[in-house]
């Protein structure tokens, strides 16, 4: 009897399980692998929302516009069929988690409410509370714990992914797995693999919103193993974080769609309490830079007017590296039922309650718009992506789909708040029927696949772990993590020029033989977590090389990636018909001719190999500059 | 004058197999440590009181904001969440064990899966025909039900409750407050509730509904206040009809 066609899913957030939930509505076996329950994944940590055209407020919201803010907002940067295909079906994606009994916000007449969201003008975020990310999860993970009930799914839960397993081809046809308990190396067959491993956040330590497993480890695996990089430099930078040692936590976006709003005192050397300093000795430097968008301009803008305000004018509060985030004009019945959440972990973590005084932020590594290359196919009949291909979503190693933040999909140089949840869902439930369609064509079985090519991987990622435990080096793999973490958020960050990318570039290259050198003080064989994060280490390196290499490349400024050598703007107090505004957009469209392209890395042996790859604009072009004033 | 310390005891175990001992540590006073960022410092130092190296500790940790439920421990007695437990509003030093209830995996770390499983055995989903789109979604819901299922949707399967419980532990077969609130969401849910009457069974079975013993510690310890003993106070109504009808043979 033919063995029935198996598929692995690496990673269990919102990407994962909606592929795991598509492959296995079609019919074959699914294996799931997470470092830990799948419940626990990082997309419990987006709060704002997701987006999807539903006009319900009479604003005349249309899903031409979601596509229209979405290339716009990423600087058009993004392949636009995948875009145009996500916002046409957003609705509907949302319509589905209804349906699996995810807990929207309502109206007074029971519908699912809407929420402004940043570098829009329309409300278009569907939110549950502002636990929306864990909300949506919550959903998914149900239908998910069905079809294992049903048989069709198993998870293999506490299991890290250390490499693809390829047959002579080079066709991906299983991977190698460790077992975070025992220790255990196994392998595991499979026809087709779906990494949907998460961002990369950790890359810039404890600088980051992102949750401690979202190192990009798998991601930066598979990039050794031939799959290509791509946009790796664009990073988002989320502006509104709340301050921390250990990790800098979101205050969701959601708090300024909600009307929450952004300013610093006239004098940074106030002492005073913010809610004594009177309104007229207040900048609320967007509301003012930006009087259209104010305080929802994008997250890119925004970040970059508070490194500005803070860096360039020297008007932080308090001479510090933050501004303030205020919600005190607020109802707070209302903004205790909207952003509960938010207003929670502040009060918790940092011991204040942001209804009576402004919240301290500033920005903070948050998302990675950059990752693994994914194909598409072109729907001629619309210009979308043409639904079920098994183009969709694959990389470039034949067998291997990558979903959710570890792809480089949807979001150009900038990704707009409550895409996210989104693009994960979308680009899961796309690779999941992809998946299947890739299955129905396959030929060959699987029990053609060598012994020996799945055993020779294990035995080479055994000798990995021996080296690393009986490693005598000097180095503790922690600390180089904080240094790690220092280098990319000051020298690789909101603001970058070439000099320091060069510099970093040899310090990660510094940082990278040091970690060789280390000494895990960790004699346990059970749960060694020093051995599982020193691995992990290495690769975060790796990554912040693709990520430095791919920033240098890059001599213009786009979206999230700003280095003022280059910088273009619009000129003050010029409008579009202006002579000057005219004569910005030439220089305009001269720039996008020679950088309008995405940007692809490969490993090699001297390090990430650059090239370049047109982007495909066949359905907005690019006429308009973005311009939020 | 010594510096300010954060002394903290620890109770580890090698492996699931190996007895437990305890172990005591002081790190550096910092403002604004939390039990998770107390660990981490021990976990690049680990250096005990009295100047031993030895392994550094094993816990689970990843949201660090209070949201995926990972780092749950038995802190100074009570089991919370690790993350938001500022170690400014302890008394030390600091008692960290891991949950009792679960099998020890390492150190603070536990195997939690039966949550898991437990889960499945009460049904806890909506059946939909597929993860498509049906150019539908599902019926209206009020605000005030939204407000009120808001609640129960916020469980992250931490495990406090399960470990406050009198009535949950390896030995016995209850569920627990979390897999009943779980019912009490798809139950509410308008197209969930089609399916109420398996799930009612589900919690009527042994291990159900009726090992609860009313003790009321679950609501206390929940870190995300969510009312189980309300939910479970509901689906003691709803259960009881459910008998009746079986009983006499009435459908839905």
């Amino acid at each position: 009897m033919k063995r029935p066609r198996k598929v692995i899913v690496i990673g269990g957030g919102l990407g994962g399980l909606w592929a795991a939930l598509r492959v296995a509505e079609a019919g074959f076996q699914v294996d799931i692998f997470s470092l830990f329950e799948v419940k626990r994944s990082h997309s419990v940590c987006a709060q704002g929302g997701i987006n999807a055209c539903f006009d319900t407020k009479g604003e005349r919201d249309s899903v031409w516009q979601h596509i229209v803010d979405t290339l716009k907002g990423g600087a058009y940067l993004a392949n636009q069929p995948p875009v145009k295909s996500m916002c046409e079906e957003a609705p509907g994606l949302i319509r589905t988690f209804e349906r699996m009994g995810v807990t929207f916000s309502r109206t007074a007449e029971g519908l699912m409410d809407l929420r402004l969201f940043g570098g829009v003008k329309n409300r278009r975020t569907v939110f549950a509370g502002a636990s929306t990310g864990q909300q949506l999860l919550y959903g998914v993970d149900q239908e998910v714990r069905r079809q294992e009930a049903l048989g069709r799914v198993q998870k293999y839960e506490w299991w890290e992914f250390l490499s693809l397993v390829k047959d002579g081809q080079g066709v991906c046809k299983g991977i190698v797995v460790m077992n975070l308990r025992t220790m255990d190396i196994k392998s595991f067959p499979a026809d087709a693999v779906i990494l949907a491993s998460g961002g990369m956040g950790q890359v810039f330590g404890h600088r980051s919103t992102n949750s401690t497993n979202s190192t990009g480890t798998a991601a930066c695996r598979v990039y050794q193993q031939g799959a290509w990089f791509a946009n790796s430099e664009f990073f988002q930078f989320h502006p509104t974080a709340m301050l921390g040692d250990d990790k800098t936590r979101l205050m969701s976006e959601a708090a300024r769609g909600e009307g929450g709003r952004i300013w610093v005192p006239k004098d940074p050397g106030d002492r005073r309490k913010a809610n004594q300093i009177p309104e007229h000795e207040r900048l609320y430097f967007l509301e003012e830079w930006y009087p259209s968008y104010g305080n929802t301009v994008p997250r890119d803008v925004a970040s970059r007017a508070i490194w500005k305000i803070v860096h360039e004018m020297g008007l932080g509060v308090g001479g510090e590296d933050k501004v303030y985030l205020d919600l005190t004009h607020l109802n707070p019945g209302f903004i205790e039922q909207r952003l509960h959440a938010i207003l929670d972990i502040y009060r918790k973590f940092h011991g204040a309650d942001p209804v009576h005084e402004p919240m301290e932020i500033y920005p903070s590594a948050h998302y990675a718009m950059g990752g693994l290359w994914v194909d598409f196919e072109n729907d001629e009949t619309d210009s979308g992506m043409k639904p079920g291909s098994p183009r969709n979503h694959a990389t470039n190693i034949p067998g291997l789909y990558a979903c959710g933040e570890c792809d480089y999909g949807y979001h150009g140089a900038n990704r707009l708040g409550a895409n996210s949840l989104l693009s994960a869902s979308f680009s899961g439930r796309v690779a999941g029927e992809a998946v299947s369609n890739y299955l129905k064509g396959l030929q060959d079985d699987l029990q053609a696949v060598p012994e020996q090519r799945f055993n020779d991987e294990i035995s080479r990622q055994k000798t990995i772990n021996k080296q690393l435990t009986e490693s005598q080096g000097m180095e503790n793999p922690y600390t180089l993590h904080h240094e790690l973490g220092e280098l990319m958020s000051s020298q690789v960050g909101v603001v970058r020029n070439n000099t320091t990318l060069q510099e970093a570039l040899s310090s990660l290259q510094d940082l990278g033989q040091r970690s060789q050198a280390v000494n895990l003080r960790e004699t346990n064989t059970w749960s060694n977590q020093a051995l599982v994060f020193t691995r992990q280490l290495q690769d975060m390196i790796r990554l912040g090389q693709v990520i430095t290499a791919s920033a240098l490349a890059r001599d213009e400024c786009r979206g999230a990636h700003y280095k003022p050598a280059f910088d273009l703007t619009a000129p003050k107090d010029a409008y579009p018909g202006d002579p000057a505004y005219e004569a910005y957009r030439d220089a305009w469209k001269q720039q996008n001719k020679k950088w309008l392209k995405t940007t692809i890395t490969e490993q090699s042996d001297s390090g990430p190999l650059i090239s370049f790859q047109p982007v495909d604009l066949s359905v907005l072009p690019p006429e308009e500059p973005r311009d939020y004033r | 004058m010594m510096d300010k310390t954060i002394d903290l005891d620890i109770r580890r175990q090698d492996t699931p197999y190996s007895p437990p001992y305890w172990q005591a540590f002081s790190i550096p006073y910092r403002e604004g440590h939390n039990i998770v960022s107390a660990l981490m410092a021990i976990r690049e130092q680990p250096i005990t009181r009295d100047g031993h190296r030895v392994d550094p500790v094993a816990w689970e940790f990843n949201c660090m904001e209070e949201v995926c439920g990972a780092c749950s421990m038995i802190i100074n007695g009570h089991p919370r969440q690790a993350c938001s437990t500022l170690i400014d509003t302890l008394e030390q030093p600091i008692r960290l064990e891991p949950l009792s209830k679960f099998p020890i995996v390492r150190d603070l770390m536990v195997d939690r899966s039966r949550i898991f499983s437990d889960l499945k055995k009460v049904r806890a989903w909506i059946e939909i025909d597929g993860a498509w789109d049906i150019h539908e979604g599902a019926p209206r819901i009020s605000p005030e039900a939204w407000k009120e299922n808001y609640l129960y949707s916020r469980c992250m399967s931490c495990g406090c409750c399960m470990e406050a419980c009198p009535q949950y532990g390896p030995e016995k077969a209850f569920i627990g407050p979390d897999s009943l609130a779980a019912v009490r969401l798809m139950n509410n849910h308008p197209t969930g509730s089609y399916h109420k009457q398996q799930r009612l069974h589900a919690i009527m079975a042994d291990g159900g509904i009726s090992d609860c013993g009313n003790a009321q510690n679950c609501v206390r310890v929940c870190p995300k206040e969510i009312p189980l003993t309300t939910a479970i106070g509901e689906l003691g109504r709803q259960s009881t009809l459910q008998l009746l009808r079986d009983l006499f043979g009435k459908t839905q």
